[in-house]
C-alpha cells in the first residue's frame, strides 16, 4: 500500500453500497462501524444499513455519549470504544494445544488465521497505529504469525476524519486527521445541503481493482476542494492538544516530578487505558491443564502494565506503586518507545483519557509536568 | 498415568448459603472427571457417606459466626493438607459481616422472639481470619470454571489461573461497553476482582463487586468518580457493603462515606 497516486474519483452513497458489494466478492469479512449498546463499534457488516447514519459522539475525559446528527452522514462520529486490533491483536488466542496418549505427548500449534478482512472506516490516527504496531509485532527479530497473517491479508479502506472528537489530538502527534499512506481506498465524505458522495483515492493495486469494478466519476475540483476543507476543519477543531516535540527529554528528566504521585492518588489501575489504546500490545501467557492432566492449552490474552502480575518475577512485582505503574505506561508510550520503536507510542486517538473511568487525562499530565497551565498549552 | 492413590477431598460448610459448594455439583460436564480423579470423601451437600480424615484438599464455604465454628475450622486444618476457602464468605465474612457495623445482640433482639438463645460471635470473619488458607477463590458465588481451574491446578501441582486485576480488563476481552463511560451508569469493576467474566457489564449492568477488592483497589478515586453520577454518602456507603462488606479495602471506603 502506497500513497494516493492518482486523481481522485467521487462516488454517490449507492457507489459505496457497490464499494462493500465488491470488496465482499473479493472474498473479505468486511469489518466497520455499527451502533451498539449505545457506541459505535467495529463488527462485521454486511451493507450501508447497518453503518451508523446520522449519529455522532460526544467525548471528554471519562465520558462517551452518542448523540444524533443534523445530517444523514454514514461516517460522522469520531473514534469509539475499540480499535482495529481487536482484530489484528486478539484478545485471546490459544497458542498451542498438547496431548498426552499412554508415553506419548503431541504438542499442536494453533493455525495463523487464513481469513481476509476488510477494515472499512479506518481513520488516519488508526493507520498510524497499526504501522506502529506492525513494527513491534512483525517488523523485528521476533515475528507473530497470527498478527502477521491478519495485517497481510487485510484491506484498509480509510476515512479522512470529518469530525474530531472532544479527546482527539492527532494533529500534536502528527497522525492525522489526513489519511496519508498505508490504506487501499481511502474515503472522505461530502455532505452539503444537496449532495451526498464520496472522494475516493486509491493507495494500491488493490484498491484500484476495487475501484475499476464500482460506477464512478472522476472528482471535481470543487469536490477536491470541498475534501480539504472538510480535513482542514477538522484539523482545526481538535479536542486536545500536546506538545509533542520534546516528550523523550521532557518526561525523562522528571522522573520524580511531584505529579506522579497526584496522578497516583486518581488512577485506579484498572487497565482500560492501555487496553483501549490501539498501540499496546502487551500480553501474558496462560497455560491450562484439565482434570486428568491428559490435555493442557497455552493461551495468549491481553495484559497491561498496570496489573501487579505483569511485572511479577521471583519475589514480587518490580512496579508495586500505582504511581511506578502509571509512570511506566506514560513514559513508554510517549518517550521510551521512541528509544525501542523509532517513534512515538501515541497517535492522538484519545481513547485513554475517554475511557479512563475517572477521567485522567494525558494531555493534563503532560501539560502539568511541563509547569504549564491548561489554557498555556493549548496555544502551544 | 496411574496415580497410587486418588486425593481425598472435603467440602465444609460455615456460615453460608451453600451455592458455592453447590458450584461443585453444578460443574455437570466435569463432574464425572473430578470423581474419577478426586476421592470425595466428605461432601454432606452431595452424600451422607463420610470417609474419615486427614483429607489432601479441603473447600471451606463459610464465614466463623459461633464460637464453636472458630473452634472447628482449628480441627479441619489439622485435618486438611491443602486447604482452599471459596467465596466471599469463607474469604470476608460474606453479606452477614454487616453485623460488624452494627450491634448483633440489637439484631437478635428484633429478630427472635427468645434471642437468649442464640449464641453468636459479635462479628462474621473470613476463614484466614482464623487458620493459614493455603489459596482463596473469591466470588459470590464462585465461577463453576475457576473451581475446576483450582482443582486441576491442585492435581497437577501448579499455580491456579485466578487473576486478581480489575473487572475491566475482563471487560475489555469480552469486547463489552463500558457502562460507566458509556451509559453513566456507576460500576465497581476498576476496584473489583476479576473472575465472574464480567457477567453484569456484559448485560448493561455495573458490577457489584461480587469478587471482593482486586489486587490493588484505589476506591476513593472510584467514589469520587460514582459521586459524579451522582451517588451520594450513602449510596457509596452501601455499595461497597454487599457480599464483600468486611473485606479491607470494601470496609475501609464504606466507613469513609458512614457520616
Amino acid at each position: 500500500m502506497a500513497k494516493a497516486d492518482e486523481a481522485a474519483a467521487v462516488i454517490t452513497v449507492e457507489g459505496l453500497q457497490d464499494l462493500l458489494r465488491a470488496i465482499r466478492a473479493r472474498g473479505y469479512r468486511a469489518i466497520g462501524p455499527t451502533l451498539q449498546n449505545q457506541a459505535i463499534v467495529y463488527d462485521d457488516i454486511e451493507s450501508i444499513d447497518d453503518l451508523p447514519r446520522g449519529w455522532t459522539d460526544e467525548q471528554d475525559g471519562g465520558l462517551y455519549r452518542l448523540t444524533r446528527r443534523e445530517d444523514e452522514a454514514l461516517f460522522g462520529y469520531s473514534v469509539g470504544p475499540q480499535s482495529w486490533k481487536k482484530f489484528l491483536h486478539e484478545p485471546r488466542l490459544r497458542l498451542w494445544t498438547a496431548e498426552r496418549r499412554g508415553e506419548d505427548t503431541s504438542v499442536t500449534p494453533e493455525a495463523p488465521p487464513s481469513d481476509r478482512l476488510a477494515f472499512i472506516g479506518v481513520r488516519a490516527c488508526e493507520i498510524r497505529a497499526i504501522e506502529i504496531q506492525d513494527r513491534v509485532l512483525v517488523g523485528d527479530l521476533y515475528v507473530d504469525p497470527h498478527y502477521k497473517a491478519r495485517r497481510e491479508g487485510a484491506l484498509i479502506v480509510a476515512l479522512n476524519c470529518g469530525k474530531a472528537g472532544g479527546t482527539c489530538f492527532c494533529v500534536s502527534m502528527h497522525a492525522g486527521p489526513r489519511v496519508k499512506h498505508g490504506f487501499d481506498i481511502a474515503l472522505t465524505e461530502l455532505l452539503d445541503g444537496t449532495e451526498h458522495v464520496f472522494l475516493v483515492e486509491t493507495g494500491s493495486d488493490e484498491g484500484r481493482a476495487i475501484l475499476e469494478q464500482i460506477p464512478h466519476d472522476l472528482a471535481s475540483s470543487r469536490e477536491v476542494d470541498a475534501a480539504e476543507a472538510v480535513i482542514a476543519q477538522t484539523a482545526s477543531s481538535m479536542g486536545r492538544q500536546m506538545r509533542s516535540d520534546d516528550l523523550n527529554e521532557l518526561l525523562m528528566n522528571n522522573l520524580e516530578h511531584p505529579r506522579w504521585n497526584e496522578v497516583a492518588t486518581r488512577c485506579l489501575t484498572c487497565a482500560n487505558c492501555t487496553l483501549v489504546c490501539p498501540t499496546c500490545f502487551c500480553t501474558s501467557v496462560e497455560d491450562a491443564s484439565d482434570l486428568t492432566g491428559e490435555r493442557a492449552e497455552r493461551w495468549r490474552r491481553w495484559d497491561s502494565c498496570f496489573t501487579m502480575d505483569f511485572s511479577y518475577i521471583h519475589g514480587g512485582s518490580v512496579r508495586a506503586s500505582t504511581k511506578s505503574r502509571y509512570r511506566q505506561w506514560m513514559t513508554h508510550k510517549l518517550a521510551t518507545w521512541i528509544d525501542q520503536f523509532g517513534s512515538s507510542g501515541c497517535v492522538g486517538c484519545g481513547r485513554c483519557i475517554t475511557w479512563c473511568p475517572v477521567g485522567i487525562d494525558i494531555t493534563e499530565e503532560v501539560c502539568a509536568i511541563r509547569g504549564c497551565d491548561a489554557s498555556a498549552e493549548e496555544s502551544v | 498415568m496411574e496415580r497410587a492413590r486418588r486425593p481425598k477431598l472435603a467440602v465444609w460448610k460455615f456460615a453460608s448459603c451453600d451455592g458455592c459448594q453447590l458450584s461443585l455439583l453444578d460443574c455437570e460436564d466435569e463432574l464425572l472427571e473430578v470423581a474419577g480423579e478426586i476421592e470425595i470423601a466428605h461432601f454432606l451437600e452431595a452424600t451422607r457417606a463420610t470417609i474419615q480424615g486427614p483429607y489432601d484438599l479441603s473447600l471451606v464455604e463459610g464465614s466463623v459466626t459461633t464460637a464453636h465454628d472458630a473452634a472447628r475450622i482449628q480441627e479441619i486444618r489439622k485435618q486438611s493438607r491443602f486447604l482452599v476457602t471459596i467465596g466471599a464468605c469463607a474469604t470476608a465474612g460474606g453479606i452477614q459481616a454487616l453485623r460488624n457495623f452494627a450491634d448483633v445482640r440489637e439484631y437478635t433482639a428484633i429478630v427472635y422472639a427468645r434471642p437468649d438463645y442464640i449464641q453468636t460471635l459479635a462479628t462474621s470473619t473470613a476463614i484466614g481470619d482464623h487458620v493459614k488458607v493455603d489459596f482463596e477463590l473469591r466470588g459470590c458465588p464462585i465461577s463453576t470454571r475457576q473451581l475446576i481451574e483450582v482443582i486441576s491446578a491442585f492435581l497437577a501441582g501448579r499455580k491456579p489461573q485466578t487473576p486478581p486485576h480489575s473487572v475491566c480488563v475482563e471487560c475489555k476481552i469480552a469486547g463489552n461497553l463500558c457502562v460507566m463511560v458509556g451509559h453513566g451508569t456507576p460500576c465497581l469493576g476498576p476496584v473489583t476482582h476479576a473472575g465472574c467474566g464480567a457477567v453484569c457489564p456484559a448485560y448493561n449492568r455495573g458490577c457489584y463487586g461480587c469478587y471482593g477488592p482486586m489486587e490493588t483497589p484505589n476506591t476513593p478515586s472510584l467514589s469520587a468518580g460514582l459521586s459524579k453520577l451522582g451517588m451520594d454518602d450513602d449510596a457509596l456507603k452501601r455499595i461497597y457493603r454487599t457480599f464483600n462488606a468486611n473485606a479491607d479495602a470494601f470496609r475501609k471506603e464504606s466507613e469513609r462515606h458512614d457520616r
